[in-house]
């Protein structure tokens, strides 16, 4: 019984901390204050919210009508597809927490991930609803769409902006030098991992090549 | 994600197309001679639309001298004039039934008032409305109106103005003549677009120049450079056509091989152009791809660059075909620049080329005048090619139903032709099958046609369910206020004071916060 009842709080927890996402969309500040501070967030919802987000985009692409996105099929590739969310996701996260970390940022690893998750919360929200409602417009009409779709984009941006500001306690304007930060954090990121890469299929290029030797010569 | 690089299928198309020529395959049973763009611009090979009835040389046309460079041709009624070019004379063919081909007359001097009599290097012919025939007699530099005899009726000459500079000599090379007998004519070293000339022989200026335009990035590099780095810049110098072409609307068909690449690949390069009596290009672009010929212009199969149209001819039914002497293909294309298909090759083959010269109609059947070969190329529509001419054509005159009959026969016969789609959709929208045009629109992406449809489907729709709309819509609003009006007076009743043991007599506790 013991066990059961804690499993049901844990969901009763899991529920209310996603719940406690859409308080932070429409009070920011307070919000991602709480988000940490009061430990109203959780991992698991925001892995959920990461899911939903890589779902609205996947289906996205199948259901929106074809005034708006037409796919090339051939050229897809889904893992490709989700990796452009996940991976530069992985990049930020670790990147800002390893800035923020040396600039007296408070946030933690995970919850630096937790809140860009929890800003990403527009996304789904408004991107499910946007599918179905591209069926019902014209092209006079797509301007609609555009300019909603376009507001998930810029609101996500916005909330995860005041996110990193509440979570590291930083006022807007050093929050705004260490997102410009964390975008060359980025790209150098980039630059070493392709180098890293290189290196490495050159090096595991040489090691075949002489075993073809030997095994050409033996 | 639609405009994919073009260059990769460039050499593996060409490489494909070069190894089935090689193959020694017949003409016509390969897949490759003809296809066609698809939306995402991919190559989509179809039945031929055009065949060859016949490849008429010099023998065959009767003739005792051999053809020799001929560049021009001309289609009046079942009469064909070529200019013969190197032999310096016009050949009139008369065309009795679809296969054969009979000389008429040659013309190789002139009668009457003029003091050169006979032509040197004739370029191109025309025949006016009034039968008399125009020759653009390029080395005796003069545009010469005969009449139906070969009488010398009046010459057009290097033009007494001052926009014509007067250093250089003139040398018109293409011509075509309105039905008020005006001459608008190509001539060599002359960029500001066609000389036009009133019928009594002055000359009344340029039409169809291409506005010069640069964008402030080369304003500024040239600022930076020195005078030798300006000199070895590329010139902004405005198009010369290659050819003009007098459609059966008065309208000017132009083309130029003047493209660059770059601009082939930004979809901004206009090698064809119709062109109105103010000279401005009103061609209709609404393809999906720009009229341009290929797509691919990647080296492969030993050419690259892109199609360089040298000819172009227009058919009563508004639709154009331009002849391209860089791989030898004709590209049709329709009236609202719709590509139909494309056609042909280098080679020495039937419906082959070796260096395409000029392009004529009679008809629906097309006649193809090689410069190398010295050849006329007669082709034929097939059964795919007369069903797209018919569809188009019963469209335009209004007959929907028939023209959705007729692309439902070319679906039959290729499956994956985007026109065929589209036009179903577009004759099913003329007869209010809105529903069904959504689908055909919707497979081949046509989203203005789409949305024509649905915008009609949808009102229908709503108007058709307009009792259950209101009732819900009228439901939506009074449920709410409803509910809200019984939950308030349920609590004003649970708080009312009467109800409240011990509370009678005494009001001022009576304000319900206890509770």
């Amino acid at each position: 019984m013991t066990a059961s009842a804690k499993r049901k709080e844990k969901f009763q927890n899991y529920i209310s901390s996603l719940k406690f996402s859409l308080y932070c969309i429409t009070h920011p500040f307070d919000g991602f204050w709480d988000l940490t501070h009061e430990k109203r967030g959780s991992i698991a919802a925001a892995n959920t919210i990461l899911i939903l987000t890589l779902l609205a985009r996947i289906l996205k692409l199948q259901f929106t009508s074809f005034i708006f996105i037409r796919v090339y099929w051939p050229e897809i590739n889904i893992f490709l597809y989700i990796a452009s969310v996940v991976f530069p996701l992985g990049l930020w996260t670790i990147c800002n927490w390893g800035l923020t970390t040396l600039f007296d940022g408070k946030g933690r690893l995970s919850q630096v991930y937790m809140a860009t998750c929890y800003g990403m919360t527009p996304y789904p929200l408004i991107q499910f609803p946007l599918i179905i409602f591209s069926h019902f417009v014209t092209v006079d009409e797509a301007e609609f769409y555009v300019v909603l779709s376009a507001l998930s984009l810029v609101w996500a941006a916005a909330l995860i902006l005041v996110a990193m500001s509440q979570i590291h306690e930083y006022k807007m304007s050093q929050t705004i030098v260490a997102v410009i930060a964390t975008g060359f954090g980025m790209l150098v990121m980039i630059f070493i991992l392709l180098l890293f890469f290189s290196m490495i299929s050159q090096g595991v290029a040489y090691f075949i090549s002489i075993g073809k030797e030997i095994l050409f010569r033996i | 994600m639609r405009r994919r690089t073009k260059r990769v299928l460039g050499p593996v198309l060409g490489a494909a197309v070069f190894a089935l020529g090689a193959m020694g395959m017949t003409a016509h049973a390969e897949k490759g001679y003809t296809y066609c763009y698809d939306y995402w611009g991919d190559v989509q090979y179809s039945p031929d639309a055009y065949e060859t009835v016949d490849v008429l040389t010099s023998e065959e046309l009767g003739l005792d001298v051999k053809l020799s460079s001929p560049q021009g041709m001309f289609v009046s009624g079942k009469y064909i004039y070529v200019c013969d070019t190197g032999n310096n004379r016009i050949l009139e063919f008369e065309r009795d039934d679809t296969d054969t081909i009979r000389l008429v007359r040659q013309i190789d001097s002139i009668q009457g008032d003029t003091d050169v009599k006979s032509f040197n290097s004739p370029t191109d012919v025309a025949i006016g409305e009034d039968g008399c025939m125009y020759v653009a007699d390029m080395n005796n530099n003069r545009v010469v109106k005969l009449d139906m005899d070969a009488n010398y009726i009046m010459e057009f000459t290097k033009p007494d103005d001052v926009t014509f500079d007067q250093s250089i000599s003139f040398i018109p090379t293409k011509l075509a003549v309105d039905t008020a007998g005006r001459v608008y004519c190509i001539a060599t070293n002359v960029n500001k677009g066609l000389l036009k000339y009133e019928n009594d022989g002055t000359f009344a200026g340029y039409i169809g120049a291409t506005p010069v335009t640069y964008d402030w990035i080369d304003y500024i590099w040239k600022r930076l450079a020195t005078q030798e780095q300006r000199a070895k810049m590329e010139n902004f110098v405005p198009t010369e056509y290659d050819n003009i072409y007098m459609d059966y609307e008065g309208f000017i068909y132009a083309c130029t091989s003047n493209v660059s690449e770059e601009e082939v690949d930004a979809g901004s390069a206009t090698p064809i152009r119709r062109l109105n009596m103010l000279g401005s290009d009103i061609l209709v672009r609404n393809g999906e791809w720009p009229v341009a010929g290929d797509l691919y212009i990647g080296s492969g199969g030993g050419y690259s660059g892109p199609s360089l149209f040298t000819d172009i001819t227009a058919m009563d039914n508004d639709v154009y075909i331009g002849l391209d002497r860089m791989r030898g293909r004709l590209f049709a294309y329709d009236d609202q620049g719709r590509m139909l298909y494309c056609f042909g090759g280098n080679g020495s083959m039937n419906g082959y080329f070796k260096q395409p010269a000029a392009i004529e109609h009679m008809g629906h059947d097309l006649l193809v005048l090689d410069a190398l070969d010295c050849s006329i190329t007669l082709f034929t529509p097939t059964e795919y090619g007369s069903l797209i001419f018919d569809a188009i054509e019963q469209f335009q005159d209004g007959f929907y139903e028939e023209s959705g009959e007729s692309w439902q026969s070319v679906m039959d016969l290729n499956g994956n032709y985007d026109m065929a789609y589209i036009g179903i959709g577009r004759s099913l929208l003329r007869q209010k099958k809105y529903h069904e045009a959504m689908d055909y629109f919707r497979l081949k992406y046509d989203e203005d046609n789409y949305s024509k449809a649905y915008k009609q489907y949808r009102k229908e729709w709503v108007e058709d369910h307009i009792v259950p709309i209101i009732v819900i819509v009228l439901l939506l609003l009074t449920v709410p206020l409803l509910v809200g009006r019984i939950r308030k007076t349920k609590q004003e009743i649970d708080r009312a004071d009467i109800f409240k043991p011990g509370m009678i007599g005494n009001p001022e506790a009576g304000d319900g916060r206890q509770q």
